[in-house]
């Protein structure tokens, strides 16, 4: 196992090589897949973390009380966008192999940069994964699933999980290479960038689908000219297609912030449904 | 229904319940969920029409933090049994799925309470320094989380009766139902709403207009308009001069060239002197 060894950039402050095979890291890697098994709201990824790590402290330290001190300080709160916790669990096993070697690291610093990462990491996680990647992919899926077509479901997984398990591979290997040097790279332009980038994008799809993927039709007769009736709808059509949309979406977003329930908004609409249906402003 | 139906929904909910704590492979959205479970049921097209309805009104029920969204995993399970056992259509299937999101949400709570049991067991392996303990401790409590939505559901699958769902469903007047489908085609804007207010930055919100508009008269397929949406994206940051250096005087592919990709060591960092 020890032949296969993940070089490092050699100009780099980490210069000595890496005790982690890249064995050890896909075993990282697979358990990580399994991240919040044990999510619970005292400490939330807590467990999940410890079991990520735990391939690579076996590999890292082999006195038992090393092994030790390394589970109980990786049993602690932790909370991140499932799909981004690789970068941190390659910093972590990198400062803990910098440790072994003797490097000036103390368990306080390894817990600070953990939780440095977090907030960070989840800024751009939950607009990327949640924001963007899930609600665009969960729509192109829906629209073909509605006509009953089997890419729709498949679109949907196997397009979400390439992505997740390239970001949870690629990153934790490259936040062990680059260990520290991975908070100059973020503490730079590429995160607040990728966070933008993927709000631009969202957004831009969101506004797609709520006048496409919107039905209201409102068949008042406002006039009748010829025999011609002309219906609310129409009208409100001519000015833009898909006004009252538009409308609910925002008045919805308001009510959201005022802490109201979704799931009330949802029944509420319902009603809306059949009280319009039932007094015929509603088709 | 068989038996052998009634194991495949166990296992399949199972998996449904540890996808919902994972969410990680996404089997617990309705799309996913749904589909299988109507496969099982031997109604696989019933399944992918419901999921993509639940789906897209699902679109904003994210877990941000520690907070708890609706329920989709127990919603979706249930909610195609009851539409495929009982003869009922998808539209009434909606209207069953949304106290069961809610019912699903109140056993989530409960289950991230009771794994906390298990992460004082592990605090107590990791003393001994036991890793398998802790292995053995991680996976069953995503074992809580797969009982929390397999024993629900295959309760209903076990005991459902086709002909109580039927008369119960059927009788609800036709205004009510007619009034169920209209609903369901605007009751999408409530995902919309939670995902863009999780977005939500108000210097941003011209994009989501500049959406709307086009999205309003221009006939595009969802991929194409996904491929606009990604070069907005790109230009926008590419251009923002918060990203770049203030380069105003050189032509324009001159700031082109720093991909969103590029490490920070390629770019001045000290740029906000503007």
């Amino acid at each position: 196992m020890t032949t296969e060894i993940i070089e490092r950039p050699t100009d780099q402050e980490t210069s000595d090589e890496g005790r982690l095979t890249k064995g050890d890291l896909r075993k990282s890697f697979l358990l990580s897949n399994f991240q919040q098994a044990s999510f619970n709201f005292e400490r939330i990824h807590a467990m999940g973390f410890c079991v990520d790590m735990i391939p690579l402290i076996k590999r890292i330290y082999h006195d038992k009380e090393d092994q030790i001190d390394a589970l109980k300080r990786h049993m602690t709160w932790f909370n991140v966008t499932p799909a981004l916790c690789g970068p941190v669990v390659g910093v972590t096993a990198a400062l803990e192999d910098g440790r072994e070697s003797g490097k000036d690291i103390e368990p306080g610093m390894i817990q600070s940069i953990k939780i440095g990462l977090m907030g960070p990491l989840c800024g751009v996680g939950d607009p990327l994964m949640w924001g963007t990647l899930r609600p665009i992919l969960a729509a192109l899926g829906a629209t073909l699933a509605l006509q009953g077509s089997w890419l729709g479901p498949a679109i949907f997984f196997v397009g979400f999980n390439i992505v997740r398990l390239a970001l949870l591979w690629y990153l934790l290997v490259f936040g062990y290479r680059r260990g520290l040097l991975i908070l100059d790279d973020l503490g730079g332009n590429l995160l607040p960038r990728l966070t933008e980038g993927a709000t631009v994008l969202g957004l831009f799809v969101m506004g797609v689908l709520v006048t496409k993927w919107t039905t209201i039709n409102i068949p008042l007769v406002v006039s009748r000219t010829a025999g011609k009736a002309t219906t609310l709808q129409d009208i409100l059509d001519q000015m833009m297609p898909g006004l009252p949309a538009l409308g609910l979406t925002l008045l919805t977003m308001w009510l959201l912030k005022k802490k109201v329930n979704p799931i009330w908004l949802i029944f509420g609409m319902f009603g809306l449904g059949i009280l319009g249906y039932w007094l015929g402003f509603l088709k | 229904m068989s038996v052998l139906q009634i194991i495949l929904i166990f296992f399949w909910s199972s998996i449904v319940g540890a996808g919902s704590v994972l969410d990680s492979f996404q089997t617990h959205r309705p799309l996913i969920a749904c589909t299988i479970t109507g496969l099982i049921l031997g109604h696989p097209v019933t399944g992918i029409i419901l999921g993509g309805t639940l789906e897209l009104i699902a679109l904003g029920w994210m877990n941000i933090g520690a907070a708890q969204s609706p329920d989709s995993a127990l919603a979706s399970t249930i909610s195609t049994i009851l539409v495929i056992v009982g003869g009922q259509s998808v539209a009434k299937g909606i209207a069953i799925a949304l106290p069961l999101a809610i019912a699903g949400q109140v056993l989530t709570v409960i289950a991230r309470s009771v794994t906390i049991i298990f992460q004082h067991a592990g605090d107590r392996q990791a003393e001994k320094g036991n890793f398998r303990g802790i292995y053995a401790l991680h996976f069953s409590a995503l074992a809580v989380q797969a009982l929390r939505v397999s024993i629900p559901t295959t309760l209903v699958a076990i005991f459902i009766s086709p002909t109580a769902v039927r008369s119960v469903l059927d009788a609800l007047p036709q205004v009510v139902t007619g009034g169920m489908t209209v609903a369901s085609g605007f009751i999408v804007v409530v995902g919309y709403a939670m995902v863009l207010n999780m977005m939500s930055v108000k210097y941003l919100m011209p994009f989501f207009f500049a959406g709307f508009i086009l999205g309003g008269y221009l006939d595009l397929s969802l991929l194409s308009w996904g491929a606009m949406g990604l070069i907005v994206a790109i230009v926008y940051v590419q251009l923002n001069p918060k990203f770049s250096a203030p380069i105003a005087h050189l032509p324009a592919g001159a700031a082109a060239v720093t991909p969103t990709g590029a490490a920070g060591g390629e770019l001045p960092d000290d740029e906000l002197d503007d």
